[in-house]
């Protein structure tokens, strides 16, 4: 797996060279669903790299510390990266092909994550109820 | 420190105009980036004679808050508040009285979990770190309040602020998420608004909220008290 890590980074440093943030999805490697909002929490490269680190940083800060509105909310990927349907309903992030798992699955990875965390956006009324 | 808190408080209240009415300036919402304090520690009171046997309004609203779905097995259904009813055999008397996670000063459950998933935030709200959760469920156990519940099989339908699944120990929160907004637990809301307006919440460290001040004129007690676990929820009239 690590060589496979390897592998990407790599590639993803010579896309970069070439200065085609785009290329990305255009030779054989995981086409994303583009995020609904923007900007990232960070540069490309950067989130491609360590999202897992900040993630996994966030997560006892938040639940051990009490700290909430840090940048690298679990909620807050899936709020901006999860695609909506034909229907208009949110795709779950980690459904096949979604922006979590096509990379993960391109990659090897596998998360235990969305066990237990929301893979769809909160509905508007759970979001603003009082 | 308590003592100067207290008296920089009392400054403060006497500074303002006399007739302004201070509201209680309780759960402010924290501000982003910063960590739960010490300073705190959240609390509940609940007045028994309010609590009605056949009222539900605080089950139900934390079932619907926290996203809890029955499948079908009310034995193992994960719970975080149930009704418990007493009677005194002599007399006849009976309560019927909510009780969730204790939130205990001194938590049996932290004692015992092998894995630091049990824990105790600094404002006192008693959690599971289910990302260090083994499922071992020594803490449930431990916990001689039966508060506790252990989720069973694969959850779909999560809400966003609470995240549950399969292999891991539950139980009330306090509503961690609702209190660092600056709200309300929801069974709190519920009581007040569907039930008998027997709940109580607030900070028991600042003298000056409603529920410091009536657990320091009125007589209250915890349930199983002897055990020693300081519980910040009390009771009145069992
Ligand atoms: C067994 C259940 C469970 C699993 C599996 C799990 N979490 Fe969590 N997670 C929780 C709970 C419970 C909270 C507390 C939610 C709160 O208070 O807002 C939480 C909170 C978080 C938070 C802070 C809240 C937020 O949305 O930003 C982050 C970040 C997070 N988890 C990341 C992760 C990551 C990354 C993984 C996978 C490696 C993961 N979690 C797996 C249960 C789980
Ligand atoms: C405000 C919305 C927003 C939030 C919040 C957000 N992202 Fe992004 N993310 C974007 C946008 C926009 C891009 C650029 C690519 C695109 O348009 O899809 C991006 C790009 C990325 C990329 C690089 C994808 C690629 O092109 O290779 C990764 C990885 C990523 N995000 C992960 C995360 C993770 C993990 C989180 C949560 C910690 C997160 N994002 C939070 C909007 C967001
Ligand atoms: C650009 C590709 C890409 C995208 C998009 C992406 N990931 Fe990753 N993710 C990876 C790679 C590669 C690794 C493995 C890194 C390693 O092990 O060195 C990884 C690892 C992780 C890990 C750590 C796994 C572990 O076992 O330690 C978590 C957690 C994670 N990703 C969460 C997410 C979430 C949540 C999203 C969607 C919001 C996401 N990732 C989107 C490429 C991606």
């Amino acid at each position: 797996m690590r060589a496979a890590v390897l592998a990407i980074l790599l590639a993803l440093a010579a896309g970069l060279a070439l200065g085609s943030g785009a290329a990305w999805a255009e030779d054989g490697r995981p086409a994303l669903p583009k995020a609904k909002a923007g900007p990232c929490i960070a540069p490309p490269q950067v989130m491609r790299r360590s999202h897992y680190v900040m993630l996994l940083h966030q997560r006892d800060q938040t639940l051990r510390l009490g700290i909430r509105g840090g940048k690298a909310s679990l909620k807050e990927c899936v709020a901006c990266h999860a695609a909506d349907g034909p229907d208009g309903k949110p795709i779950p992030v980690n459904a096949p092909g979604q922006f979590c798992s096509s990379c993960h699955e391109y990659a090897a990875v596998s998360i235990d994550c969305f066990s237990c965390h929301a893979t769809t956006p909160a509905a508007p009324q759970t979001a603003s109820s009082p | 420190m308590n003592n100067r808190r207290a008296i920089l408080k009392a400054a403060a209240v006497m500074a303002l105009a006399p007739g302004v009415t201070l509201i209680a300036a309780r759960a402010a919402a924290r501000a982003p980036g910063e960590p739960a304090s010490a300073a705190n520690r959240w609390g509940l009171l609940i007045d028994t004679t309010k609590c009605g046997a056949d009222c539900t309004a605080c089950v139900s609203a934390c079932k619907t808050e926290m996203g809890l779905t029955s499948h079908g097995r009310p034995l193992s259904d994960p719970q975080y508040i149930r009704k418990v009813d007493v009677a005194d055999p002599e007399t006849g008397m009976r309560h019927s009285l909510p009780v969730m996670c204790q939130h205990c000063a001194k938590p049996a459950c932290v004692d015992v979990c092998p894995t630091g998933a049990s824990m105790k935030r600094a404002d006192g709200i008693v959690l599971v770190d289910r990302h260090r959760c083994i499922g071992c469920r020594y803490c449930m156990m431990a916990c001689p309040y039966k508060a506790r519940s252990f989720t069973h099989q694969d959850e779909t339908g999560q809400k966003p602020y609470l995240p549950r699944g399969k292999g891991t120990v539950e139980a009330c929160t306090l509503c961690a998420h609702r209190i660092d907004a600056g709200r309300q637990p929801a069974c709190v809301e519920a009581c007040a608004a569907h039930g008998g307006g027997a709940m109580l919440f607030g900070d028991l460290n600042d003298p000056s909220s409603p529920i410091a001040r009536r657990v320091a004129t009125q007589a209250t007690s915890r349930i199983r008290a002897d055990l020693g676990l300081e519980p910040a929820v009390r009771y009145q009239g069992i």
